[in-house]
């Protein structure tokens, strides 16, 4: 009796641990049943997205009987991290979304193929939202999201600073007395640049002022090195401008992140993304101007690319992949997305049906800004190295780092990383 | 579970008793192995296994992400790190002072509260529980909520600017390169002592009680006791404190990665959180790996450093 008990015990945590190391292996195989096509998304957590992503999955699904998408949800934070461990294990999904930046060193390290959709579909979404690497379309997304400074109308009225446009956007002087206004007037802190923030953000919102400046996180024209575009005069002069606001107390660090600050008028202006529009627009109401961003001397600029979807190397059902792509870029689909999500839809026709983007929509500007100022991130395998050394270059120059030493280190380390990966086949 | 008896058909088959306890001892074996697969198979995938792999790829220039095919390049990751990396270094040094201070700090500060709590008063358990909910806290939720303490209209200075009427602001405690560490160590200490003062406890209500009325009958004051009598009975339970807080403090990664990501100017990078943002964020995992084999050697020989000088210096009489 005794004997079996522990025999029955034995086999049982035997078979869990046993378990535990194949459980991974027979949820995540893509070759599954057959037609079976397992699709990984970064939406974890964030009901609106993932509700319009279950609607178009159970129609896809419902249209014909050779596919089945199979859907598996992961928290933004970690997502990279599955995808290279899945990577790594051969284990990828047939399908996966990305951000656009990174695309290229997925690219590059054969995780993806060819996105392979017909051109029509691809010609008519923006540009920023198809990710292109060495000539060769690997990812589409459903929308794009732009950065933006929000500021009160009435706050601007009351202290005779110029409501900027997008033919005529505030000058860096403009813009330097403005807020030197605003902080003479009240603001302890009038501007927010959401300085609490981490990660990819910072290159997101920050790499563009560098390049409206004239400066550039690597020289694009080659990729194959940083030295002159991130250390050069006009990388030094805006850096210089950025330690400076922070050391004039216009701008600080301190969080939430997010855009509760303007919503508590705290902060005069912020510049910030259209995600965090339709709250402010609840708050603020008709108050509320979406200004283009601030010209320092190049024209304006702002962030490209945002989400994109891919399909893995390695996928069985390819071409099950690609006819549920091609069935999720209807324009109902897109329209869900951006008028829950609060992003630009990707095509001008769902654009026009949406709630908050059409011609008509409250926030119909950010679409204007996107056509007319967004600016892609280089499309290297050797982004996410040179993200996050500007990252932490820009994080010690607004701590009080030297601005020239601390940017030829930072190019010098982008250019030891590509070097030693042999150019990254530039 | 008790021994395991032979079922009764299996004792008519067997003759002598000598025989019977080898098959008794053969069938234990096979459960004690089969018992501790589990666990073995377990820490081999997850700690054995990446612990050889780390060792082998701080020797090859491995990327995270890469079609390249990954070569040996001996020592060249080591003396990239000490010769060409003055983050590493500065790293290595915020390491060490943070560790030299927390660990008598944090350990000191556990043995009085320990002591505190451990009179007979009426709700010493409350107190207890007081001093322990930060330990059961995660450190991430603990890490924002310093974070915004910390800020410069936070409560930290609220509290500065209310207690001197207003004559000293404080300062943004985190952008501040030389305040920093100091106030990471101090959350630190607050989040971890907690456990610590268990653990003296724990070491506290072994210590008889005749070994005090001992000392009370020879004329001890308080402090002859604790000087005389509990003191040396913490022996076991002070090598143990010691270690872990010195293995935690030179393990410093999740408060850096929330509250500071190693800045103001590398002034709070650690060696584990250079470690990952090297082999994560800039995929050079091998280089990442031999970052982690650094700090494996540090806490190998601090350890036994350690061991050394809290052994026992004369076994005959040492308590263990």
């Amino acid at each position: 009796m005794k004997r079996k008990s522990l025999s029955v015990i034995v086999a049982a945590g035997l078979s869990a641990a046993l378990a535990l190391g194949g459980c991974a292996r027979a949820s995540q195989d893509s070759a599954g049943a057959p037609g079976e096509i397992t699709m990984w998304t970064h939406s974890a957590g964030n009901p609106g997205e993932l509700a319009v992503y279950k609607q178009i999955i159970a129609d896809f699904n419902a249209s014909q009987h050779q596919y089945k998408i199979v859907q598996q949800n992961f928290p933004q934070g970690s997502y990279n991290d599955a995808i290279t461990a899945a990577a790594a294990a051969h284990k990828l999904p047939c399908l996966l979304d990305m951000d656009g930046p990174v695309m290229p060193n997925w690219a590059w390290a054969g995780y993806l193929q060819p996105l392979g959709l017909p051109d029509s579909l691809i010609n008519s979404l923006l540009p920023t939202t198809v990710g292109r690497y060495r000539n060769t379309v690997y990812s589409a997304g459903y929308w794009d999201a732009a950065l933006s400074i929000f500021a009160r109308k009435s706050v601007l009225d009351k202290n005779n600073i110029r409501i900027p446009t997008v033919d005529k956007p505030w000058t860096l002087d403009e813009f330097d007395a403005a807020v030197t206004t605003l902080k003479a007037n009240g603001y302890a802190t009038p501007l927010d640049l959401g300085a609490a923030d981490t990660g990819e953000w910072w290159s997101y919102a920050y790499s563009p002022m560098l390049q409206s400046a004239g400066g550039d996180l690597i020289n694009r024209g080659t990729m194959k090195s940083a030295d002159g575009a991130l250390n050069g005069p006009d990388a030094v002069r805006f850096f210089t401008w950025f330690q400076q606001a922070f050391k004039d107390k216009w701008v600080d660090n301190a969080g939430p992140v997010g855009n509760q600050r303007f919503i508590d008028n705290k902060v005069a202006l912020s510049y910030t993304g259209v995600w965090n529009a339709k709250d402010a627009l609840a708050a603020v109401g008709g108050d509320l101007l979406i200004l283009p961003p601030v010209d320092f001397g190049k024209g304006p600029k702002i962030g490209g690319g945002s989400w994109q979807w891919g399909i893995s190397a390695g996928c069985p059902n390819a071409d099950g992949a690609r006819a549920y792509l091609k069935f999720s870029f209807q324009d109902k689909y897109l329209t869900a997305f951006a008028d829950s999500q609060v992003v630009i839809p990707s095509t001008a026709s769902a654009a026009a049906a949406s709630k908050y983007f059409s011609d008509t929509g409250a926030l119909h500007q950010f679409t204007v800004l996107s056509r007319k100022f967004a600016l892609a991130r280089p499309a290297t395998p050797g982004y996410p190295v040179i993200s996050s050394t500007f990252e932490k270059a820009a994080k010690d120059i607004m701590n009080g780092a030297a601005v020239k030493s601390t940017l030829d280190t930072a190019a010098q380390a982008i250019d030891t990383d590509i070097k030693s990966q042999n150019n990254y086949g530039f | 579970m008790t021994a395991i008896s032979p079922s009764k058909t299996r004792v008519a088959a067997i003759s002598s008793p000598r025989q019977r306890i080898r098959v008794d001892l053969r069938a234990e074996r096979r459960a004690g192995w089969a018992m501790v697969a589990p666990a073995v198979l377990l820490l081999a995938a997850f700690l054995i296994v990446p612990v050889i792999l780390g060792f082998v790829l701080s020797f090859t220039n491995a990327r995270l992400v890469s079609p390249e095919p990954i070569a040996f390049t001996g020592l060249d990751n080591f003396v990239r790190a000490f010769t060409a990396d003055p983050t590493f270094v500065r790293s290595l040094l915020n390491t060490f002072c943070f560790a030299v201070v927390v660990v008598p700090v944090q350990a000191g500060f556990g043995l009085a509260l320990a002591l505190l709590v451990n009179q007979k008063i009426r709700g010493a358990v409350a107190f207890r529980v007081i001093f322990f909910i930060p330990v059961v806290t995660s450190i991430v939720v603990v890490s924002i909520l310093w974070k915004f303490m910390y800020q410069p209209d936070g409560l930290v200075n609220s509290f500065i600017n209310s207690i001197t009427l207003g004559a000293w602001q404080g300062t943004a405690w985190l952008n501040n390169p030389s305040t920093a560490l100091a106030a990471i160590i101090v959350l630190s200490i607050w989040q971890a002592v907690g456990f610590h003062m268990l653990i003296w406890l724990s070491g506290l209500q072994t210590i008889p009680g005749e070994l005090y009325e001992a000392a009370r009958i020879d004329g001890a004051g308080p402090w002859r006791q604790f000087r005389d009598v509990t003191w040396p009975c913490l022996r076991p339970t002070r090598v143990f404190v010691l270690i872990t807080i010195t293995i935690a403090a030179l393990g410093l990664f999740v408060q850096i990665d929330v509250m500071t990501q190693g800045g103001p100017v590398d002034a709070t990078s650690t060696l584990v959180y250079h470690a990952v943002r090297m082999g994560y964020h800039q995929q050079q995992i091998g280089y990442g790996s031999a970052l982690s084999l650094v700090f494996f050697v540090l806490v190998l020989v601090i350890a036994l450093v350690q061991r050394f000088l809290t052994r026992d210096k004369d076994s005959s009489h040492g308590r263990a």
